[in-house]
């Protein structure tokens, strides 16, 4: 089956991919953020709450040789 | 009442709007519709001033319309230019006149402050005027409210248990969904892309294909009132070129104007444009009575459900699974308009 990326082109556009093969939704808001579900009422609700709840994706771990301790303005 | 007011609805089919007063209630307002002698569509609220008669029930003489009960004559601005037995024509001697607007062969309305009425606004339906489209079309009044059918509409895994035999087959119900909303232009947009799917009699006897096809269903909602599906066909695995006209595939363009006539009445407005064998009679006769028999089915279905839901308490119990992800937007866009029309209205 192939899975339509998406229509609409918008600034503010809210998606909701039904995962093929499963039962799972992923809504991904304009933002950036993703969260899975199991049904649709709970998604759209944590998707139109934004941006209350919306992180960007994690940023990758810091790598060993980051510094530890965040720099603090004088 | 819980419409949305300050927006534009389909009234009428131009076709309807002649030289004959045509009687429509739109979200609850009374309008009476005609077609002055150069050819513009007119509506007037559907009330004499002087005691209620229905101005429908009356007659046209030239481009005003004379009451038919005591002769009050109102022209296309709805202002009032004769009253019986006088001279002198009360200030308030007048009805009101709504903004119209024909375009993709529809007459649409706009309900509410006159002032806020954009005709930019109205989201466009080009096939049904397009002469590379046939078009067959109709409309069917629903004893439902408007809801149910947008609901219907926009999740169309019901067409494998309603409509199987015309337009459902196994694959529409089980084949996944994408669903986004346009969170600034008020637009849903609901895809079903199906790669290998049964072709429905719908489709198998108006395009001509044997065995199974590809089948895309990509939904556009406007809400509150224009409902698009893009329909596209094509022998299994022929998918549109990278570049060039998708030729090997055929189109249909599936329109509905969903216009709320009363709390519990709806007008149905449907259409089914398509861009092969547009030459071809039986096909057009055999996709208008396919289509009809489709949209009774749906028909038959919500006045059902329509009699179920009035009898129940205001938040009656429902569940919702995948397959009413768009629904579920379309409603939340649809109360946010009516939110809208209702702060505005008590200003």
């Amino acid at each position: 089956m192939s899975s339509p990326a998406g229509m609409l082109t918008g600034d503010r556009v809210y998606r909701i991919h039904w995962l093929p093969g499963t039962d799972i939704l992923r809504g991904v808001c304009h933002c950036g953020a993703q969260r899975v579900a199991e049904e649709p009422v709970e998604l759209w609700e944590w998707l139109l709450a934004h941006p209350q709840g919306h992180q960007a994706p994690a940023a990758p771990p810091p790598s060993a040789d980051a510094p530890t301790r965040l720099a603090v303005p004088a | 009442m819980t419409f949305a007011r300050d927006q534009w609805y389909v009234a009428a089919y131009g076709s309807e709007v002649g030289r004959e007063l045509l009687a429509r209630t739109v979200l609850g307002e009374p309008l009476v519709l005609y077609r002055t002698g150069a050819g513009e569509a007119v509506a007037l609220a559907d009330r004499c001033v002087h005691r209620r008669y229905p101005l429908s029930e009356s007659r046209l003489d030239g481009d005003t319309i004379v009451c038919g009960y005591h002769g009050f004559t109102y022209d296309q601005t709805g202002s009032c230019v004769f009253v019986p037995g006088q001279q002198r024509i009360p200030r308030t001697a007048r009805v009101a006149a709504y903004p119209v607007v024909e375009q993709d062969s529809f007459v649409w309305v706009w309900i509410g402050d006159r002032d806020r009425a954009d005709p930019a606004a109205i989201p466009r339906a080009p096939w049904l005027t397009d002469p590379r489209y046939a078009v067959v079309r109709g409309m069917a009044p629903l004893n439902a409210r408007y809801g149910l059918l947008v609901d219907n509409l926009m999740d169309l895994s019901h067409e494998t248990y309603l409509h199987g035999g015309y337009i459902g087959t196994p694959e529409v119900a089980n084949t996944p969904i994408t669903t986004e909303v346009d969170d600034e232009r008020g637009i849903v947009y609901v895809s079903r892309h199906m790669d290998d799917a049964e072709c429905p009699p719908f489709y198998a006897r108006s395009t001509g294909i044997q065995g199974r096809i590809t089948r895309w269903q990509d939904i556009e909602y406007h809400p509150p009132c224009l409902y698009l599906l893009h329909s596209r066909i094509a022998p299994q695995g022929v998918y549109p070129p990278a570049q060039g006209e998708d030729d090997q595939a055929f189109h249909a363009e599936i329109v509905y104007a969903i216009t709320p006539s009363t709390e519990h009445t709806t007008y149905d407005f449907w259409a089914v444009a398509r861009d092969f064998a547009i030459d071809d009679e039986s096909v057009s006769e055999y996709l208008y009575q396919s289509n009809h028999t489709v949209v009774m089915q749906d028909v038959t279905a919500l006045d059902i459900l329509e009699q179920v839901i009035a009898s129940e308490p205001e938040k009656y119990q429902e569940l919702s699974i995948n397959i009413d992800t768009g629904g579920l937007a379309a409603r939340r866009l649809l109360a946010r308009m009516v939110g809208a029309g209702t702060v505005e209205a008590t200003r």
